[in-house]
Parts: structure tokens; sequence; C-alpha cells
């Protein structure tokens, strides 16, 4: 038999501590900050050092539309979650969807770009520095808007099984600060590339 | 005042089988059993790596011997160093961390107890790997077995030209994997302390050690995910034909050193603050005094933590950058040793006055605080850049860093399981065998690295397996080996305390040293859910409080 | 005796020890390495701010490991302790931000203090005289040009005395061309990294005639210890008749011509250069003075004709990893090639 004995005053305490899943996904988002800045940087470093081309302003063109489409799929996440505070399920289950479809849009149109970067223009990650820097720069960016996607998908998924209910909207809006980070990233890599690299 | 208390009757635990209790272990999310695991995997490789100095050593007894080729002394000095760092300083200083944090803030475990135990087990499976390369074999040009590009791997050393093989891909996965296991924890640790301390336990109440836990978590956030991403920006030179840090297209191998550096140096800030919580934590309660100087204490270890991201570069005082830039860094190094000493006089502050008890915990702290000190002195003789250009990458800066790693951190970690060990077990270690442990280590200790500071001095280049008659070295180097055999003695006195007390040593009790904190109002071990109800806490040593109603710490504190 | 005497003798010795390591270390009259006797500016100025930091840092150490002995032998439980509390002090603001104040003025001073020599060793003035030299690090060789002489020589670096009152110091331009590496002559100057692509320079001017000795001091791979650094101080006479010789193409000796016709049909020019005979590798260390080197390997071993014979034939023998290969020469030939190399003076 064992026995713990702590003593409590007696006086109420009101005492309340903010969200774990919240400072957690801060957490997260400060290491992965941490991460995008370290290939910022390379990839101004290395801006006209490259010994060889294509060089950014012959083969880069600012995906101004794409960039539309990811910025605004901010928007339509926080509308989701809106109406998933509000039990408004019909109009979450929509917008949320929206946001994966610009999503998907970004990603395909990323894949354009780069399919015309390699074979039309002769870039690779390994053709010069400019190559290695913006290949792993916009690839780590498109990764995450992967994983971003992966997420965002399992709960339509789990939404459309009727998993869902307004009690999430909490957990929801964790998850959509990991997308408004994305896109944050987006702004970031955008000028970096294709104003400031250009 | 009402007191709470459960009676809980133990399961026949030990009557279930083997297998059964192991899958336990294997599947638990319990930050404790987590917490030790993350131990007894340090204590392990710590044998290891251990084991890899001591063939250095030996290598180094005298000029020009041949105990190990190059090759092979090449790939001790980058496992010793990678092992001890990452699997072994790091798994103990977040198994401290795991065990005690939500017991200290009155929590019944981590804020993400899965987390938790993935973590673990990133961090698990990449020291296995990186050991595993011992057996990989010797693959293309022989260069298939175990790094040996140094743990900072400098480029273009690392290239596929000059590392062909896999060697420098074990390094560089193994640590990527136990990377992300590192992030992993410090978003944890982080998250339980802001998110899960009991009610009356304001940032301002906590103990110290969580206070330096969530500097430390925060350090890791920030400073491990520059090593992954430049780690990943060497596997793409290395298979994607990039040109991170290829020199002869334009790259830049200093850019690397830039990085690495980035996360080297805040990462042995990383490693001593854990260092500094448990230090303290021991010395207030073996000098009867509350630590002196909370805020300040608080206040310097965030200040400390700020600075050292600012820092790096005193790594690279010998690469040729601009006086501008040198000085800036040797402002910044020298500005981060005035936290530091701040640290170094509320410790004696709190002795001061005290009535200090030297038991085994407390002669590791006092320890530590001697060799802190030296350490921190030659740590401003090194920031000092052109004193550097003589002793940085020399056997001085070797003598440095152990001081900093085995005097201060190893001597502060080993006082922590002296201190927590009846805690963690419910038995109480033999103080004889401890003390024993304390004085041939000591003794071993300063064999080996206040020796190894004068062949430093007298030219002696670090990362050589072997060196020239005649430079007066030899002497030194002898005693250096000789040192270790001491250390060697009292590691193994060490282990040897700890198995035999966990079977033989007498009942410990919840609380033997009479202390303060709440990790020692729960049983020994504490049950699994910590708390029988959460502790309501006033001041920052609650214990006290119960202990001397009439003089509460609440009245006092600033 | 009783743990409080013990601890502090302990104490005492360790101290006793450090301050004998370092006098040990300081009056050893010849470690041709150590950091406490220059003979250069460069070495000067480091040895110079040496002494005040470690003056400083003494002075620190000895405050403060006075305080913990003190505290330790007063304040120790006394064994007929009365077992109450003592006074619970939670801390002093004003004792605080003293021991706060005072070692920002120990920085201050200390950061002035280095700052001064960083800029006098980094911003040197350069005499129209001074002798340029291009230092460029391989695995694990030093390769020594001389431009304004038109000279190529491997791992014993020849430079000029320099009279404090008319300074001629020698300027390195510092490059690789394979790994980082790093030039470190403790009695001439601090070390400076060789990296490739990011050329580095410095400077010493050596007051005295002499030998001196360093080795790479930044890893650059499995035979990074033996890539041994010998410099000549030589006088001004001495060192331009050695430039002279340096400058004259190679030796021609019909004695050896069997042996010059091994050297130049095998693989030896892919990676070394004879000058005047039309080899021309530069992988390898230029061989066209052989003879005029003390040392074989980048120091790794005497000159003599035994260890040339061996590092020819087996270079793993003299310096395991080297990336000079074995060229499984039959003796015959392994000799003919070592006659032809003793020529090369």
């Amino acid at each position: 038999m064992s026995t713990a004995a702590v003593a409590m005053p007696d006086t109420a305490v009101t005492w309340a501590l903010p969200d774990r899943g919240r400072v957690g996904m801060y957490g997260l988002i400060a290491a992965e900050a941490a991460i995008f800045t370290i290939f910022v940087v390379a990839y101004l470093f290395y801006i006209g050092k490259s010994l060889t081309g294509p060089l950014p302003n012959q083969v880069l063109h600012a995906p101004i539309f794409l960039t539309i489409c990811l910025l605004s799929s901010s928007l339509t996440i926080h509308v989701a979650v809106a109406a998933l505070q509000g039990a408004r399920m019909r109009a979450f289950a929509l917008w949320w969807a929206l946001t994966i479809a610009l999503g998907a849009v970004f990603l395909a149109g990323t894949g354009r770009e780069w399919h015309h970067l390699i074979y039309d223009d002769g870039l690779t990650i390994s053709t010069n520095l400019f190559g290695t820097s913006y290949y792993s720069l916009v690839g780590l960016h498109a990764f995450h808007v992967t994983a971003g996607l992966l997420g965002l998908s399992t709960v339509l998924i789990l939404c459309l099984g009727g998993h869902v209910r307004q009690e999430h909207a909490e957990r929801l809006d964790v998850l959509s600060l990991y997308w408004h980070f994305v896109d944050a990233v987006w702004v970031v890599v955008f000028t970096v590339v294709y104003v400031i690299g250009r | 005042m009402t007191t709470a208390s459960i009676t809980w009757t133990e399961s026949d635990a030990a009557t279930r089988p083997l297998v059964e209790r192991l899958h336990d272990w294997v599947t638990t999310v319990d930050h404790k059993r987590l917490g030790i695991l993350y131990i007894v995997y340090a204590l392990i490789f710590l044998v290891i790596a251990g084991i890899e100095a001591m063939i250095m050593r030996v290598q180094l007894i005298a000029p020009n011997n041949d105990f190990v080729s190059p090759q092979v002394f090449n790939r001790m000095f980058t496992m010793h160093g990678t092992t001890m760092i990452f699997f072994v300083a790091m798994p103990l200083v977040f198994g401290f961390a795991n065990y005690l944090v939500p017991l200290m803030i009155g929590a019944r475990d981590m804020a993400f107890p899965r987390l938790n135990a993935f973590s673990f087990w990133l961090t698990a499976f990449g020291g296995l790997l990186l050991h595993f390369s011992f057996l990989g074999g010797s693959g293309l040009y022989g260069a298939g077995t175990a790094p040996d590009v140094g743990w900072f791997a400098y480029a273009p050393l690392t290239a596929k030209t000059f590392s062909p093989g896999h060697s420098t891909d074990y390094w560089t996965l193994a640590l990527l994997v136990s990377g992300f296991g590192s992030i992993g924890t410090a978003i944890n640790i982080l998250t339980t302390i802001l998110c899960m301390r009991c009610p009356g336990m304001t940032l301002g109440r906590m103990p110290l050690f969580a206070w330096l836990s969530l500097t430390m978590a925060g350090l890791v956030i920030l400073a491990v995910s520059p090593l992954s991403a430049a780690q990943i920006m060497l596997l793409v030179d290395r298979y994607l034909g990039g040109h991170f840090f290829d020199t002869q297209a334009g790259g830049s191998a200093v850019i690397w050193m830039h990085f690495f550096w980035v996360f080297g140096h805040p990462e042995v800030y990383v490693l001593v603050i854990p260092a500094f919580a448990v230090v303290s934590e021991i010395i207030p309660v073996f000098s009867r005094k509350p630590i002196f100087g909370y805020p300040v204490m608080v206040a310097a270890t965030v200040c400390i933590g700020f600075i050292s991201m600012s820092v790096w570069a005193h790594h690279m005082f010998t690469v040729g950058m601009s006086p501008a830039a040198n000085g800036f860094f040797v402002l910044s190094t020298m500005a981060i040793a005035v936290p530091t000493g701040i640290k170094i006089f509320n410790w004696l502050a709190t002795m001061w006055g005290g009535k200090i008890q030297f038991r085994t915990p407390m002669l590791f702290c006092t320890a530590f605080l001697f060799q802190f000190l030296v350490a921190g002195l030659t740590g401003v003789m090194l920031a000092c850049a052109p004193f550097d250009w003589h002793l940085g990458g020399s056997y001085f800066l070797v003598a440095h860093f152990h001081y900093v790693i085995v005097g201060a951190i190893l001597f502060a970690l080993f006082g922590g399981f002296y201190y927590w060990f009846p805690k963690f077990s419910g038995r109480m270690y033999s103080e004889t065998l401890g003390k024993l442990h304390f004085w041939t280590f000591f003794i071993g200790f300063h064999l080996t690295f206040d020796c190894m500071h004068v062949p430093g001095m007298l030219g002696m280049p670090r990362r050589i397996y072997t060196y020239e008659p005649g430079r007066g070295w030899d002497t030194w180097n002898l005693l250096v080996t000789i040192g270790v055999v001491f250390q060697g003695l009292g590691t193994l006195v060490f282990l040897g305390n700890l198995i035999w007390s966990y079977f033989k040593g007498e009942s410990a009790g919840s609380d033997p040293w009479d202390a303060w904190t709440l990790e020692w109002s729960t049983e020994s071990p504490p049950p699994e859910y910590n708390f029988a109800a959460l502790p309501v806490v006033q001041s920052r040593r609650p214990l006290w409080d119960l202990k001397h109603p009439d003089d509460p710490d609440w009245r006092y504190e600033q | 005796m009783n743990g409080r005497v013990r601890r502090q003798l302990q104490g005492l010795l360790v101290l006793f020890w450090q301050t004998t390591a370092f006098a040990a270390s300081a009056s050893q009259p010849m470690s041709p390495t150590s950091i406490f006797a220059p003979v250069s500016t460069p070495a000067d100025s480091i040895f110079e701010l040496s002494l005040f930091v470690l003056a400083v840092t003494t002075g620190i150490f000895v405050t403060v490991f006075g305080l913990l002995v003190y505290a330790v032998v007063r304040f120790r439980r006394k064994t007929d302790d009365d077992g109450e509390e003592p006074a619970q002090v939670y801390g002093s603001y004003e004792v605080e931000l003293a021991w706060t104040v005072i070692p920002v003025l120990i920085v201050v001073a200390l950061f002035l203090a280095t700052a001064r020599v960083i800029a006098s060793v980094q911003h040197p003035p350069k005499p129209r005289d001074a002798l340029d030299v291009v230092v460029i690090g391989h695995q694990y060789w030093w390769e020594y040009r001389y431009p304004a002489f038109n000279v190529v020589t491997a791992n014993e670096l020849h430079v000029p005395v320099s009279d404090p009152a008319h300074p001629t110091p020698t300027f390195l331009t510092l490059l690789s061309a394979d790994t980082d590496h790093s030039w470190w002559v403790p009695r001439l100057a601090g070390k400076t990294d060789l990296i490739p692509n990011h050329p580095n320079s410095m400077w010493i001017d050596p007051r005295e005639t002499g030998l001196y000795l360093g080795q790479c001091a930044q890893y650059c791979g499995t035979q990074h210890a033996k890539m041994l650094l010998r410099v000549y101080v030589d006088s001004r006479a001495d060192f331009d008749r050695w430039i002279e010789a340096q400058r004259r193409p190679a030796l021609i000796n019909q004695a050896v011509s069997r042996g010059r016709q091994v050297f130049e049909t095998t693989a030896c020019v892919n990676c070394h250069a004879v000058g005047g005979i039309g080899a021309d590798g530069r992988f390898g260390p230029d061989l066209t003075h052989l003879m005029s080197r003390d040392t074989i390997a980048s120091g790794a071993a005497p000159n003599t004709p035994d260890n040339l014979r061996l590092w020819i034939r087996n270079p793993d023998a003299l310096k395991p990893g080297s990336l000079m290969p074995a060229m499984n020469l039959s003796e015959q030939d392994v000799n003919a090639v070592a006659d032809y190399l003793e020529s090369l003076r």
C-alpha cells in the first residue's frame, strides 16, 4: 500500500494557463522558422555567385497567380474554422475543401514551373549555385505545403465521415496556425527568390 | 488546511512475466520511464564513447606510436565527440528534464506523452545508426565504415570527393534523425512548463530547474534546426549534385562553418544550462538556504540563452574574418561571461552563511563550481581572438571544452544522479562508494585535463593521430593518458554503485534530503500519476512552507 | 587528517600544479613550438596580450577560488550542530549589482586590449621590400610559390630574417587546393586557415635566424598529423643564395638518365614537376630541387637515401594514407629513380 499526501490551502485559486496544443504548435513553428532561415540565408549569400548560367533573371518568372492562390487559402481556412466554431458544418467542409484545392493548385503550379525550368531552361539542382539554392528553398517550402495538405486532407476525410464536431474547432484552429505559417514562409521565399534575387 | 490522500494498492507488478514488463517499457509514454530510458541509454553510450577516448589516449601516450592506424584514430575522435555530445550528454539532459520537470511543477505528465516517446525512440535510433557504421562494412574505397570527418564535419572534407563511400552519411543521417527527436522533446518541455504548472505556481515560483529547462528547450528549438538544415544541404551536395559547399563551383566552405556553429555554440549551452539547473537545486538544499537571488538567476540564464545565439563565430577566429567581425564576436563572447559569472557568485552566496553538508551530491557540485570557474576563465582567454589564433584548434582548446563538458557538466550530472537516485529508485546509494567515485574521478579528471592545457600552449594541434618527439609534448601526453585510467575506474565505481544500490540499498523514503521542491512530496519512486491531488503552491519552496508553517517563504521572497 | 584539511590541501595542490605547468611550459628552453617564445611581431603582439589576459584571469581565479575555499571551510556544518536552519537569505540587489558592474568593466578592458591587437595584426603596414609568398595547402603537403622570383617549391619555406630597424617581413597568401588546412608556426604567428575559394593572408617578420617548426592545425584528412611545417629563417645573404639556386632549372646529369627515363615514363610526371624537362604535374610537390630539402613527405621523414627509397617503394610505410600511390616498381627501378632524384640539387 502506498500513500501520497499533499497539503492544499483552503482558498480557491483561479488558474488559467495557455492551451498546450497552441503553445506546442508555436514551438514547432519556431523550429521550422529556424530551418527556413538557414536556407534563406544560403540563398541570399549565393545570389550572384554562380559561376555559370542560367541566371535568375533569365529563367524566373514571378508566380503571381500561384501566390494569390496560396495566400487566399489562408483566408479560406480562417473562414472554415470560424464556420466550425459557429457549428455551420457544411460551410466548414466547403471552405476547408477550398483551402485544400488552393494548396493543390499551388503545388501543381510549382511542379509545372519546375518542369519548364528543368526541361526547357536546363536548370537543375546540380547546374549551378542558383539551381542548388533555388530548388532547395522552394522545394523545402513545397514539402511543407505537401505535409500541410496531408494534414488538411485527413481532416476533410474525417469530416466527410461525420467525425468532426464543433468542439474540435480549437484544435483545427491550431492546425490552421501551421497552414498560416506555411503561407507566411511563402511571402518570404517569394520576396527573396523572385524580387531580391532577380 | 485540508489534506488529501489516496491509498493505492500496488498491483502484483513484480510477478508479471518479463516479456510483459519489457513490453511496458518499450511502449511507455510515462515521462518517468522515458526519463529512465534516456538516462540508461546515455550511460551505455558513455561507456562506449569512453572506450573510444581510451583508444585515442593509448595511441597518444608516446610519440610515433602505432597502437592504431591513422584511419582508425580519425574515426575514434569523430565517434567519441559525436557520441558524447548527441548520445550521452543530450540524452542525459533530456532524461533528467523528462523525469523531473512534471514532478517539479506539479503536473501528471509532459504535455505530449506520445510525442515524448516518439522523440526518445528517434534519438535512440540515431545513436544505433551511428554505431552501426562500425559494422556497415568497408564499402567503396574502404570508406563504408564509421565517419572520420570530425564531429563538426567541415566542408569540403565531407564532399563526395574527399569522403567517398557512406561513412559521412552515417554521421549526417544519425544526427538528422536524432535532431528531430531533440526538437520534439524540446517542444514538449517548453509546452509542459508554460501550460501545465499546478495552481499557484507562477513562472516566478517555479524551481530554477524548470526555468533552466525552459531556456534549454528554447535554445534547442532555435539551434538544432540550423544543424538539420545544414545536414539537408550536405545530403543535397552528396547525392543530388548540389553545390552548397562545393568550392569548385563557387560554393563556400565557410558557410558550413557558420551554419554548424550557429548550432554548435548554443548546443554547448543546451548542455551546460541543465548542469546549472542541477547545481541550482542541490546547492541550496545542502547549504540549507534558498538560492541567492532567484530573480537575477532567472534573468542571467535567459540572457545567457539570448547572447549564446550571437557568439558562434568565436569558433572561427582563424578562418580569416575581417577585424570588425572578429571584434564583434570577441565582444559578444566576453559579454556572455558576465551573466555566467553572476551565476557563479550567486551559487557561492547561497553557500555563504549556510550549514553545508558534504554528501556526495554536494561534493560534485563544489567541484563543479571550481572547475566551471577554471573552464570559464580559459574560455575568456580563448575569447581574445589573437590568443585564440594560437590556442584555438590546439590541445588547449580540447582541454577547455573537456573542462566544461566533463568538469562542469558531467560533474553536475553526477551530483544530480546521487541527489535524485533515491527518488527514482526508492533506495539510498552507498555514500562510501559515492565518495570513492568522486575522489577517483576528481583525481583522474585533473590529471588528464589540467595537464592537457600544456601541450596546447606548446604548439600541439588537435586531431592528430601521432606527434613528433622533441617538442616537449611527450611527458604531458603520458600524464593525460594515465588520468584516463582513474576516470575509467571512477565511472565503474559509479555504475556499480547505481546497480548495487538499486537492488540492495536501504529504503529512501520520499524526502531523504529534507528538501523543498514538489518532487520530494511524492513517494520514491513516484506512482504513475505523480500526485494524488494536484498541489497548490504559494512560494518557490512549497515543502519549506509545509515544514515551517510559522515561517513560510511567501512572506519573504523577493 | 580530517576532510576539511584534506580539501584545503587538495585545492592548494591543484593551484600549485597549474602554476607549475604554466611555468614549466614557459621556461622549457627549447620546445620549438612554444607560444611563449615569440621571435616575430605577430607572435610578440599575441604574447603581450596573453600576459595581460593571464594576469586578469589569474586574479579572478585567485579571488573566486579563495572565496570558494573559505566558504567550504567556514560554512561547513559543524559536528556539534544544533540542527536549526541557518538564516534564510533570499538575495541582495546591491551585492548583485556590484558583481555585475565589476565583470562588465573587466570585459571592457579585455575587449579594448584585444581589439588593438586584432587591428595591428590584421592590418599591418607593408613595406616595399616585403617578400610575397603564396602558400597552397594540399592533402598532405605545402606548396610554396615565390611569384617575384618564379620559384615553386614545397614543404620547407625559406624567408629572410627581418631587422626590426628596417623590417623585411614576409607576407603569405594562403590558398587551398582541396580541403581546409591551417598554417601554424607558434613562434612566428598565430594560425590562419587555408580554405578553398577563400584566400587568406598573414605575415611574419622573424628577427632571429634559425629553423622554426609547426604543423597543419585544421583536420584535413587521414595524414593531417604529418603535414609538418619547417620555416628556415635565413640571413639575407643565405636567402639570396637559396632563392637563386631554386630559380635554376633542374640539373641534368647523364649518369642518372636511366632513372630520369623511369621517372618520365611511369606516372610520376602526372603528379610531380621537375623544372626544365617538361614534367609539370602539380598534384604533388615540385621536385626540381628535392635535395635542397632536409626532409621528405612534408617533414614526415629525414631526406636520406634509405628513406627516399622507402618512400618511393611504399609511401604508406612512412605516411599511411598519403595520396602518393606505391608504383610497384622493381627494386632496380626504385634505385634508378632514387639516384635520379638525388641528382636534383
